[in-house]
């Protein structure tokens, strides 16, 4: 599980990010040598602990369910790179 | 001149008539035209709009608007561009936002307004809040008041920057891992970290959800403690705020702290800690002692661990509330031949390389066959850091440590080597692993450049009230928070 194994190019296509091969390396590089230092953790024996998602002791934070005003279709829209007829507009997904 | 001022004061002349909000909003934006050129705190603003908003207050006060009720009636308070402010732009310091135009009001600018804030401005940062520097905006650098061929730190670096040169009389920032706290230090302002879910994050971008908090950035104790009772409050529509009652902070601020005991954590006087620093922090617990605190030495053990952390938790986080970043509703699009070109094309585009970075780290500690052995240690050596703070505050009131390694270091001097400047936030990380709050006072200069120490006090959950009665304290007893930088 070290550091030598991270495969840069199989992260950036889960990450969707296209980076160049000069950023690729540079990139790889110095992500190893964070990796490594993070390996650090491994010094310690964790087997009795429980994990901390979040830092304060709350839980089940619900509300009704209830419809609620938000922004309307207009609003959502405004920042649209590309919008027509209501709609957000994509390359096509499904041939 | 007006600009100068403190809330306090500024508010005190208002209620009395001797200036009006517009006479102070205009010191503020005569001063931005006379040294943001050299600062470049700034990323924008609409002099026309937060005049207007001045004007607004000046009617309200000669109704009769009651300052009790409205504690920043007339107070210019400007913005990290992290937070939503309705029709103003939002853009994390990053190119990948584009021309975005926030459509509401993040919950602390909503209660800022409230209160009779002017909110102006859009103030510089390391993009998405990712840095120590404010060297990764996608825009420019921005430059400590106190020295300009230094950062102010990060990355809420034109937050502190905009406080220590007067440009307003007070700003907002967030903090995920030392982003409020680190530069007021390193600038000279007085920065707070509240507990995770005092302040409602509705309306700030999301870096690290479990981590992020919005603070204030304040000339002195008695400014921050009247800001953090106008942000603080449960809000329904953030699920993790937390509904504590918020105690009037500023009523609280009586000298007296007698009695109280100040943790001194051995694993924090380390090696790499700047002689300088170490002796004004050494001096300024002997002055809370003077003023009658006790000292209690106590162990934090897994402090060496909470950088390491941090830098999984947090890029985790990040990876997952960047994957919004498209370019399918807002900002940046680069086209695509399909839709995962789409979002790969612009994404390489929009995203810096710290961000680009910190996402790629992140999902690799979530991805299968990582995820235990990364992500999920992490959680539970979080959950040893934060049984570290809560033992040691069954045995004191508050920690007392140095916010930062070093003073303020030189543009460019740490941009190479990414971990090193993660290991520059050694100080500041835990508390935002742990949950707790945190606190940055100016406690000295450095000999030559002349340049600000900072004096981190940290407080249990909800130990706000302590922490602010500790610091300011200290801070009535000295006069480090009445000097400002020669910018002319």
């Amino acid at each position: 599980m070290a550091a030598n194994d991270f495969d840069i190019k199989y992260v950036v296509r889960l990450a969707r990010i296209e980076l160049s091969p000069a950023e690729e390396q540079k990139l790889g590089a110095q992500l190893g040598n964070i990796l490594g230092y993070i390996e650090k953790l491994k010094e310690l024996d964790v087997s009795q602990v429980e994990p901390t998602a979040h830092a304060v002791p709350m839980v089940n934070v619900t509300r009704p369910d209830e419809v609620r005003a938000g922004l309307s279709n207009e609003e959502a829209l405004r920042n649209a790179p590309s919008k027509a007829n209501g709609l957000f507009i994509v390359p096509k997904i499904v041939e | 001149m007006l600009n100068q001022l403190t809330i306090s004061e500024l508010t005190a002349r208002l209620a009395r008539r001797e200036c009006s909000a517009r006479e102070a909003m205009q010191a503020c934006l005569d001063r931005i035209r006379r040294v943001d050129s050299r600062i470049k705190a700034f990323l924008s603003y609409d002099a026309a709009d937060a005049l207007s908003q001045a004007e607004a207050v000046d009617k309200a006060v000669s109704s009769g608007a009651d300052f009790t009720e409205r504690p920043l009636l007339g107070v210019p308070v400007a913005i990290k561009d992290v937070l939503c402010v309705k029709a103003h732009p939002c853009n994390c310091g990053s190119k990948i936002l584009g021309k975005f135009i926030s459509p509401y009001d993040a919950t602390v600018v909503e209660r800022s307004k409230s209160a009779g804030a002017i909110v102006f401005g859009r103030l510089n940062m390391d993009e998405f809040a990712m840095g120590s520097s404010t060297e990764n905006s996608a825009f420019f650098t921005t430059l400590n008041p106190w020295d300009t061929s230094r950062i102010p730190g990060g990355s809420s670096g034109g937050s502190a920057a905009a406080v220590a040169a007067d440009q307003a009389i007070a700003t907002l920032g967030s903090d995920t891992g030392g982003s409020i706290r680190q530069p007021a230090a390193l600038c000279g302002v007085v920065g707070v970290k509240p507990t995770y879910g005092r302040v409602s994050r509705f309306g700030l971008v999301a870096f690290a959800s479990s981590l992020d908090q919005i603070g204030p950035f304040t000339k002195d104790v008695r400014d921050a403690a009247i800001m953090m009772r106008v942000i603080s409050g449960h809000d329904p529509r953030d699920s993790t705020s937390v509904p504590h009652p918020v105690p009037d902070y500023a009523a609280k601020l009586d000298g007296n702290i007698k009695g109280l005991r100040l943790g001194l954590p051995r694993e924090y006087m380390i090696g790499g800690l700047d002689p300088e620093v170490k002796q004004a922090v050494d001096a300024a617990v002997r002055q809370l002692q003077k003023l009658g605190a006790e000292l209690v030495e106590i162990s934090l053990p897994h402090t060496d661990y909470a950088a390491a952390t941090y830098y999984i938790i947090a890029p985790a986080e990040a990876s997952a509330n960047l994957a919004r970043f498209d370019g399918v509703r807002y900002g940046l699009r680069v086209e695509g031949a399909d839709p995962i070109e789409l979002y790969s094309k612009t994404r390489d585009a929009g995203f810096g390389e710290e961000v680009k970075r910190r996402i790629i780290l992140g999902t690799y500690v979530l991805s299968s066959g990582y995820y235990d052995a990364y992500y999920l240690r992490a959680q539970k050596v979080r959950t040893l850091i934060r049984q570290d703070f809560l033992k040691a505050f069954e045995k004191v009131d508050a920690i007392v440590t140095p916010t930062t390694p070093t003073a303020a270091f030189k543009v460019g001097e740490k941009s190479d080597d990414p971990l090193q400047m993660y290991l520059s936030d050694v100080f500041t990380v835990a508390a935002n692993v742990a949950g707790i709050c945190g606190i940055s006072v100016p406690c000295g200069f450095t000999k030559s450049p002349k340049l600000p120490i900072g004096l981190q006090l940290l407080g249990k959950p909800f130990g706000e009230e302590t922490i602010l009665k500790l610091a300011h304290a200290y801070e009535q007893s000295t006069g480090w928070h009445k000097e400002r930088p020669a910018l002319g």
